[in-house]
């Protein structure tokens, strides 16, 4: 039984049919790809993930309880954590702000008038954002903008946001979309080295082959909306039926 | 999963440096927040002072502002605009229907001063909680929509009132003529005889009372009701600066940056933002509370959309989301209002009588249309100039002339403390 368990799940926009009959189980500890064409309802089926969109038929399961219904905030209460494509920060507030709120969000819950004690009086969260924020090298920014940042140290950024929440899951939407080859490689090392760390599970929504055989241990190939293998990276590589629906067409 | 708190002793004295920074100052300010609040507090309680710098009958008394009406203004406009600036400053909500809560908690008040007692505490403590009340109910049907449905919305509650005030509420708000303090009203715990009309009064101090003090030419008027209502200022300024610094302030600025990241992070926006209208609307009834302390009448035209439109006015001119720009932006239009508008044509030509005859004429014709009932073209001029070249408002005119003259100065300060500090550059138009 996988942390995450989607079971039966269709979607039909108007005479669309999105997802048909998907089925998938994301291991604890373990990477998981999710790969495809496009239009292939990779996109649609992490909404259905997140709460965003909901589910014609069919089950969302995290960890034995239901996903589906559930608005972000509480998805996110649950343990699952969500990166961008482009990486989604508080551009107005300080690096420093931005690791502080998710750890206010871990203790206090989605919400608490908490209007008389000053931010930097939490020492706890203080401390916490530090050793976040020194983790991924980025202490020495800690009182920068963080919308003056560079795009990878957004990306760290984002990351260092969703990491300090301990989540059981993490959820990446195209994470190296857009990137030249030295970023994307420098974005590989990143969830390679938290991967390794901390023994996160997560799951990866991506169409870059180099990204996803650098760091599945588990891929899912989607074609029209159905999953059409599951299986090791090796043996997907040589998949005679993922090369006609995929490989082929890129390679 | 590893535990974060168990950090490397090298991050452990970075922790208490950025605590130690926060120290400094007292009653739980950072040594910069308190000298801006000690600045504040100075200059409020000088102001009969500072706002009376022209000896009485020269041609420049004119420009004095230090009579007590006007003062009151300053100070309760300062304290509606604070209250504003905490949902439109840190959120980015315009609401575009504050008039409302001020108009409602003035209502509440003058009905506490006709039923209770004439003593302005109660009053005004009724009208924070009516005006709180209504809040949450405006608040929580306008939320459901942002940016410019919401605006739509909070200005539609805003004139729904001002129509109701006016015609099927009539019984409770007195319709047109509104509601003043009258020699019928006989108030549950105050001594009034037969006859006399109330008086508002904080435990037998009246507001109106005032203090005269003649110094050579100058006359400096020290008024009763002034001074109660800039102790509340200020005692509203420090709330703000609190709730400005707190978790929950952090909160409501990050509700501005980024709503899908706040939602993605496990917080509910929700609640955050019908807080802050909620408070907001808690500071507008406040205010209204007070002018009905000053001055015991009430009127619909309160709630005018007219009314809200002049405190957004007030926060962007100062500039939204600093501590004191909402203050600067209320006294400087409240200043235009009572001291342009009162230059009138007679004024301009005793002004310009040295200039030969057709000269004086062209000259007082050239002013004319931005003094008296101009006042209001030369607010809007004013207005553009500032959203054009200081989108940050006075503050930002302020900041750019104080680095000015620290430019001047020469870089004697010795190097910059945080070379990792790029404050970003003040978005500008045409950029």
């Amino acid at each position: 039984m996988g942390i995450l368990e989607v079971k039966g799940v269709n979607k039909r926009f108007g005479g669309l049919q999105a997802l048909g009959d998907v089925n998938l189980s994301v291991q604890e500890k373990s990477v998981h790809a999710i790969i495809g064409p496009n239009g292939a309802g990779k996109s649609t089926l992490l909404n259905c993930l997140i709460g965003k969109l909901i589910p014609d038929t069919g089950s969302v399961m995290f960890d034995g309880k239901s996903v589906l219904g559930r608005k972000p905030h509480e998805i996110c209460q649950m343990g699952i954590s969500r990166v961008f494509q482009t990486p989604e920060i508080f551009g107005d507030l300080t690096v420093f702000e931005n690791v502080m709120i998710p750890c206010f969000a871990k203790r206090d819950g989605a919400f608490r008038l908490h209007a008389i004690e000053t931010v930097m009086s939490e020492k706890d969260i203080v401390e916490q954002a530090e050793a976040m924020l020194s983790e991924v090298s980025m202490l020495d920014k800690r009182h920068m903008l963080a919308s003056s940042l560079s795009r990878g140290d957004k990306r760290r950024l984002e990351m260092a946001m969703c990491l300090v929440q301990q989540p059981r899951l993490l959820l990446l939407d195209e994470p190296t979309a857009g990137m030249a080859r030295a970023d994307t490689n420098n974005t590989i090392d990143l969830l390679k080295e938290i991967h390794e760390k901390r023994d996160i599970t997560m799951a990866i929504i991506e169409h870059d082959m180099h990204v996803v055989f650098s760091l599945a241990q588990r891929i899912t190939v989607l074609a029209q909306g159905s999953p059409l293998v599951e299986d090791t990276p090796a043996n997907i590589k040589g998949h005679p039926k993922v090369r006609e629906a995929y490989l082929g067409e890129t390679a | 999963m590893t535990d974060q708190t168990q950090n490397p002793p090298a991050i452990a004295t970075g922790a208490q440096s950025t605590v130690k920074a926060s120290r400094g100052g007292m009653l739980g300010l950072t040594a910069n927040d308190f000298r801006l609040f000690l600045i504040v507090l100075v200059i409020t309680f000088l102001a009969p002072f500072i706002l009376n710098p022209f000896p009485e009958g020269s041609a420049l008394a004119q420009f004095n502002a230090g009579y007590p009406d006007l003062m009151q203004r300053f100070v309760i406009f300062g304290i509606f605009a604070i209250g504003f600036n905490i949902l439109f400053g840190l959120t980015g909500y315009l609401s575009f229907g504050h008039a409302a809560f001020l108009g409602v908690g003035s209502y509440g008040a003058i009905w506490m001063m006709k039923l209770l007692t004439l003593n302005v505490i109660p009053a005004i403590i009724m009208a924070i909680i009516v005006a709180g009340i209504f809040a949450l109910m405006v608040g929580y049907v306008s939320l459901r929509r942002s940016g410019i449905y919401f605006s739509i919305l909070t200005l539609a509650f805003a004139q729904m009132s001002y129509a109701l005030a006016y015609s099927v509420l009539t019984p409770i708000t007195g319709g047109e003529t509104g509601l003043q303090i009258k020699n019928t009203d006989r108030p549950l715990l105050s001594n009034i005889q037969d006859g006399e009309i109330g008086r508002a009064n904080l435990f037998g101090l009246e507001m109106r009372s005032s203090f005269e003090l003649e110094l050579g030419a100058w006359l400096f008027t020290f008024n009763a009701g002034y001074y109660i209502a800039a102790v509340v200022m200020l005692l509203a300024f420090y709330m703000s600066i609190r709730l400005f610094r707190s978790p929950f302030g952090m909160m409501l600025r990050a509700v501005k940056s980024n709503q899908q990241r706040m939602n993605y992070t496990g917080l509910n926006s929700k609640p955050y933002t019908l807080a802050a209208f909620v408070i907001s609307g808690m500071y507008a009834g406040l205010a209204g509370g007070l002018m009905v302390a000053m001055d015991t009448q009430v009127g619909p035209e309160r709630m005018f959309w007219t009314a809200s439109g002049e405190v957004v006015l007030m926060a962007i001119l100062g500039g939204a989301g600093t501590l004191i720009g909402p203050v600067l932006g209320a006294g400087f239009i409240k200043y235009m209002e009572n001291i342009i508008s009162k230059i009138n044509s007679t004024i301009l030509h005793e002004w310009f009588f040295w200039l030969p005859d057709g000269l004086e004429n062209f000259v007082v014709a050239l002013i004319y249309p931005f003094i008296g009932k101009g006042w209001h073209l030369t607010l809007g001029i004013m207005f553009m100039a500032v959203v054009i070249f200081l989108p940050g408002g006075l503050v930002e005119g302020g900041q750019r002339i104080a680095g000015w003259i620290k430019n001047r100065r020469g870089s004697g300060d010795g190097p910059d403390k945080d070379p990792e500090h790029h404050p970003k550059q003040a978005p500008h138009v045409g950029e």
